[in-house]
């Protein structure tokens, strides 16, 4: 196990790499000049000669590249053009948000989707297995933000159930203290809040949720129904084991490795479904932060959050790659 | 004790067809039976039929603008309802039916060609061009398809031609590492090893053996990329970073409309409908076109 897990680190470092110089190279075709747009078209040129220079944007590429991964692994994310603040500080705020709501959309994603797709393959051919696999179809070729905007209509509008903005009441708002306001409200002891934090999480959740959970239903379904059929489930249920008990525990298991690949790259579908989930329902994650900075051209913080989330996405693929390991010990041998 | 079987076998004469013909009746005869896939093949039908007639089925044309008129509920005179500007909604989505086959189409036509160039490169003459092309594909593949769309809009500048061209070199890693994955299996099979041996070239072999087994892969992938492609093109038509106004874009009309969701829900509705029913259709299509074509993918 140590020697595979050295392996994926090392393996790592080069995809890690060629993100920066990906997130770099796009910000430096951008075209206009960045002092330009800093001080504004009016600026002399003078003062764009002299923020060149001390930007370090009259040296060779390779020379700026190097400052800049210098500065990302210094914890330096630039400066946002519109605010005038590190990016650093301010986008850790919107990143808890994206974490706490693609979480709790992957926790349902993983439970419904795992679970449909079991008893999909175990009552092959049922109405239910019917039903779960045409509503899977809808799921996965539907756009996250129409389902949102249905959502909003349906439940906030014309029900007035859920909040359909925000992750809490103006009026009301939520006293952060790691960001996760789920863990925060817990923390303070305000069992009220933490209810509200729920209520506002339910429609995007569940609208973030919908593509990967049809996805992991499906991979399930196939890959349960190919395990089904083996030898040795075949012989527990010749001695008489509970079908509950053969699916859950001996089929799962082996059927496990597949969905696993699945959930991982779901995450990645899930922070990009991030940004249009949040710009629908206002919740003031990465994804906002990214629009919001689109509709201003503030390129530092476009750069700074695009790559923060592949960062995420190649860190999660990481673990589930060590996961492979763990739950299959073949694996790690090859 | 040996024992010995007599096998009586019928001969039939067996009327010359090209392997091509022999192929297409071969798919046709599986693919008809199924059911879903036929269902996906008639949604797409009937929308490329609508997109190419719009102009004589649109009751009226995309910018005909009528602000008494605006907002009005679906009814005989406006099937589907009228936009904040008093557009036919209807008369929209059938035009919006163009531009997202087209992006769709071509997005995807684009990424294989690339795609395709780049795996045989990467499988076929192998070593270091091996391993800058498939470091590169695993890079590319390491951001969520569609902020890297994003980004690509941020250079191109914002339009539905560049947001075709962003989601074209997003997918390229995907068939690149398919046909990769491909050459490299053909590569070994020993009728390559003997072309080789009576001195085929490398071309040759390329096009008469390489291609041809990477061709089912690479049609069901690519089915089934046009249909996220299409969503993909709504989703930066949503942020305001593909199609401007006033095209008919599908995923542009949703974001322009959102906000009279409470009075005229009809507005957000059905362009919705178009996107989800377009690739239901291009999912159902790719689904029968793997079991068709490819049974080692069949799940």
């Amino acid at each position: 196990m140590f020697y595979y897990s050295v392996k994926r680190v090392l393996m790592l470092i080069p995809v890690l790499l060629g993100m920066t110089l990906i997130v770099f190279a796009i910000i430096h075709a951008i075209p206009g000049n960045p002092a330009l747009t800093i001080l504004g078209t009016k600026a002399s040129p003078e003062a764009v000669r002299q923020l060149n220079q001390s930007l370090g944007l009259d040296n060779p590429w390779y020379v700026q590249y190097f400052s800049y991964l210098k500065d990302i692994l210094t914890g330096d994310l630039g400066t946002s053009i519109q605010t005038h603040s590190p990016i650093a500080s301010e986008i850790w705020p919107h990143l808890a948000a994206t974490i706490e709501l693609s979480f709790v959309a992957m926790i349902i994603a993983i439970v419904v989707g795992i679970n449909a797709g079991i008893i999909s393959a175990w009552k092959q051919n049922s109405v239910f297995d019917y039903t779960a696999m045409i509503l899977a179809l809808i799921g996965v070729s539907m756009p996250v933000f129409w389902l949102g905007l249905l959502e909003q209509w349906g439940f906030s509008i014309e029900l007035g159930w859920l909040p359909s903005i925000g992750r809490d009441d103006i009026r009301n708002g939520v006293d952060p203290i790691t960001n996760l306001y789920l863990i925060d409200t817990l923390l303070r002891g305000r069992l009220d809040q933490f209810w509200m934090v729920i209520r506002h999480m339910i429609l995007p959740s569940i609208a973030l949720a919908t593509i990967p959970t049809a996805i992991i239903a499906r991979m399930t379904r196939s890959s349960m129904l190919e395990v089904l059929k083996s030898d040795y489930i075949r012989t527990a249920k010749a001695k008489g084991q509970r079908m509950v008990w053969i699916v859950y525990k001996y089929a799962l298991k082996n059927a496990f490795i597949p969905i696993l690949t699945v959930i991982g790259l779901q995450t990645g579908l899930l922070l990009g479904g991030a940004i249009l989930t949040e710009t629908i329902f206002g919740w003031p994650g990465v994804g906002l932060y990214i629009y919001n900075a689109i509709q201003y051209r503030d390129y530092p913080v476009i750069q700074s959050g695009i790559l923060i989330i592949a960062f995420i996405f190649v860190m999660v693929n990481f673990i589930v790659d060590l996961l492979y390991g763990l739950i299959d010990p073949r694996i790690k041998y090859k | 004790m040996p024992q010995t079987a007599q096998v009586h076998v019928e001969t039939h004469a067996v009327k010359e067809r090209s392997p091509f013909v022999n192929a297409i009746r071969e798919f046709w005869k599986s693919y008809r039976k199924n059911k879903p896939a036929l269902f996906g093949t008639s949604i797409i039908l009937v929308f490329i039929l609508l997109a190419i007639f719009a102009n004589f089925i649109a009751p009226q044309g995309i910018n005909d603008q009528n602000i008494g008129n605006k907002l009005q509920a679906p009814s005989a005179a406006h099937w589907f309802g009228t936009d904040d500007f008093g557009r036919d909604i209807f008369s929209r989505i059938l035009f919006g039916a163009r531009l997202s086959l087209r992006v769709g189409f071509l997005s995807v036509i684009g990424s294989i060609v690339v795609g395709t160039l780049l795996g045989i490169l990467a499988g076929y003459f192998g070593k270091v061009l091996d391993v800058i092309i498939s470091r590169l594909f695993d890079i590319l593949l390491a951001f969520p398809s569609i902020l890297l769309s994003i980004a690509i809009v941020a250079i191109l500048g914002p339009s539905l031609n560049n947001a075709l061209v962003a989601i074209a070199i997003v997918n390229v890693p995907v068939f690149g590492r398919l046909v990769r994955s491909r050459v490299l299996t053909v590569k070994e099979e020993e009728y390559v090893v003997a072309a080789r041996s009576i001195g085929m070239g490398d071309m040759r072999i390329i096009f008469h053996h390489i291609l041809p087994n990477s061709i089912a892969p690479i049609i069901v992938q690519g089915t089934l990329n046009i249909a996220t492609a299409i969503l993909d093109a709504a989703g930066l038509g949503f942020l305001g970073m593909g199609a401007e106004a006033p095209l008919p874009e599908w995923g542009k009309m949703l974001s322009d409309s959102r906000e009279y969701i409470q009075n005229a829900p009809w507005t957000v509705l059905f362009p919705g409908l178009a996107i989800v029913l377009v690739v239901v259709g291009f999912n159902l299509i790719g689904d029968g076109l793997r079991d068709a074509l490819d049974p080692r993918m069949k799940n």
